[in-house]
């Protein structure tokens, strides 16, 4: 069955339906409805049997390339640090349609924001290529 | 897992699961407390047996389940302080291998059960698979699978199982599980095959046979499918030497004798265009216009078929560009572009057609496209060498 990323991003993406300030801003009620939210959907997925993996990615980045024969690593933090796109974490899940995956993608951008109104924040949707090769 | 021990059992073991749960079922037992037993039961045994082989491996997985039910069955009374529930003590079951198997499989393919808990029930409660195994198999964790099934046999509950069910979602499901592909751990293919053999112990249905013809003619192509490197190799490029002459010749056999039942359906169709793939000694000498006609009988099983049975509609596009010409060919699919233009087959399709009409930079183009949009690794890796490989030749030209 297909296995979908719901990625959630510190910064990036299409523009935000509204305005809201960085999570270590906001009243720290809304905090915790805020995670506790997160938790209650990883419990669901597990609940549901859609559930593969749930992960975080701390914010600092670091860009590498191959410096040449005999040369160090080259790396950078980006040609744009504040403005580029930033993963934070990802839910993977393996459900039974790319249906169901943008369902639960919207469910997620409910989530309370500020106020514990939903945040209509955008969530990546992203299909995982299947390894098995198929026996048609 | 102690491999050599679990190759000894495993045949036998999973054979017994339809049985023996089909004898509990048959005496009342519910579904998923049966379910539950039994495989408790199959773990146990593949711990204790390699050591300690039962004399009666049947009546000691029944013994062993029904000790556990009776187990489940105290504990639950005690905790509602209820009086322990007696049950009637079942005839002997005389019963037919193949109906066991049958009443199992519309138990776990029950038409409200999703598609996915369909395949992880049959797989478990019919194949005999531990729950670990199903979880490998569709790369899931175990305790997501474990749960899926216990879902579907929650949903079950107070269904009355002992009606008829609905044949064609099991051959869907049979279908589904042979397609699924095969991780090194479990081969669903061969699983598919050994349930659909099982299944047509009970039934004198054509379309089941023309499902097992289908699924032996395809799996003969299997080991021709892949190079030692693991990159696919198309039809028209496999070595035929490598396919497996045994499992066709049983598969037109099979297929014969259900095309004389004179009652065709979409996998009596399928199988005999394999059939006539499979009997091809070389790609050239492929019987495309036969081909095409019963790509034409298959089209004609559905009410406008371009929105109900795309994929049919496809294959027969590539069948008209090899008997009527290319151009005929891509003309045929493009009353799809609507409903599979975002599917990867759809431009894979294209591709072959525009190649075979001589045009290498437009089949370059489309076999990109469909390197853009497939869900398959190897697959992708096939259509990224595909278009690299049109394009180098079109340019030599």
């Amino acid at each position: 069955m297909p296995q979908f990323l719901l990625l959630k991003y510190y910064r990036g993406g299409p523009e935000r339906h509204h305005p809201f300030p960085p999570m270590d801003q906001w009243d720290p009620d809304d905090v915790e409805a805020h995670l506790a939210f997160l938790r209650h959907v990883t419990e669901m997925l597990k609940d549901n049997g859609e559930y593969v993996e749930h992960k975080g990615l701390a914010p600092s980045r670091t860009w590498v390339r191959y410096g040449g024969p005999d040369a160090a690593p080259v790396t950078t933090d980006g040609p744009l640090p504040e403005t580029s796109d930033l993963v934070a974490g990802w839910w993977m899940i393996d459900v039974e349609s790319q249906e169901r995956a943008v369902e639960l993608a919207a469910y997620v951008s409910s989530e309370p924001g500020p106020g514990k109104e939903p945040l209509y924040e955008w969530i990546d949707v992203r299909e995982l290529m299947s390894e098995a090769p198929s026996g048609d | 897992m102690d491999e050599p021990a679990r190759r000894l059992d495993e045949g036998a073991l999973r054979a017994l699961v339809p049985r023996v749960l089909a004898g509990l079922v048959r005496r009342g037992e519910d579904f998923d407390a049966a379910e539950d037993a039994l495989q408790e039961a199959l773990l146990e045994a593949l711990r204790v047996w390699p050591e300690h082989p039962p004399h009666d491996p049947r009546a000691w997985l029944t013994t062993v389940a029904t000790r556990r039910l009776v187990d489940a069955r105290r504990s639950e009374a005690a905790r509602h302080r209820r009086e322990e529930v007696t049950y009637d003590e079942p005839p002997p079951a005389a019963t037919e291998e193949g109906d066991d198997t049958l009443l199992l499989l519309f138990c776990c393919c029950h038409p409200d059960l999703s598609p996915t808990s369909q395949v992880a029930l049959t797989l478990r409660a019919v194949g005999g698979l531990t729950t670990r195994e199903i979880a490998d198999a569709f790369y899931v964790p175990e305790a997501t699978m474990a749960q899926r099934i216990s879902r579907a046999k929650r949903s079950l509950r107070g269904r009355p199982l002992d009606q008829p069910g609905d044949l064609a979602v099991v051959l869907r499901v049979l279908y589904l599980v042979y397609t699924a592909g095969h991780t090194d751990r479990v081969d669903l293919a061969a699983e598919a095959i050994r349930l659909t053999r099982q299944l047509n112990l009970a039934t004198e249905e054509p379309e089941a046979r023309g499902l097992l013809a289908l699924m032996l003619l395809n799996h003969a192509r299997l080991p021709a499918r892949l190079d030692s490197g693991g990159r696919i190799v198309p039809l028209d490029q496999q070595d035929r030497g490598l396919w497996d002459r045994r499992e066709i010749a049983e598969g037109v056999h099979i297929l014969q004798s259900a095309l004389s039942v004179q009652r065709p359906g979409r996998y009596q169709i399928e199988a005999a265009i394999a059939a006539l793939h499979d009997d091809a000694p070389s790609p050239e000498e492929t019987d495309w216009p036969q081909i095409l006609a019963w790509y034409d009988d298959l089209i004609a099983l559905t009410d406008e078929p371009a929105r109900h049975d795309p994929a049919a509609v496809l294959g027969r596009a590539v069948a008209v560009g090899h008997v009527q010409g290319a151009e005929a060919g891509l003309r045929e699919t493009e009353p799809l572009r609507e409903i599979l233009g975002d599917r990867h087959r759809w431009h894979a399709v294209r591709g072959h057609l525009h190649e075979l009409n001589g045009d290498l930079p437009a089949a370059a183009n489309a076999y990109a496209e469909a390197a853009h949009r497939a869900t398959n690794l190897a697959e992708r890796d096939h259509l990224v060498r595909q278009a690299a490989r049109a394009r180098a030749a079109g340019y030599v030209r």
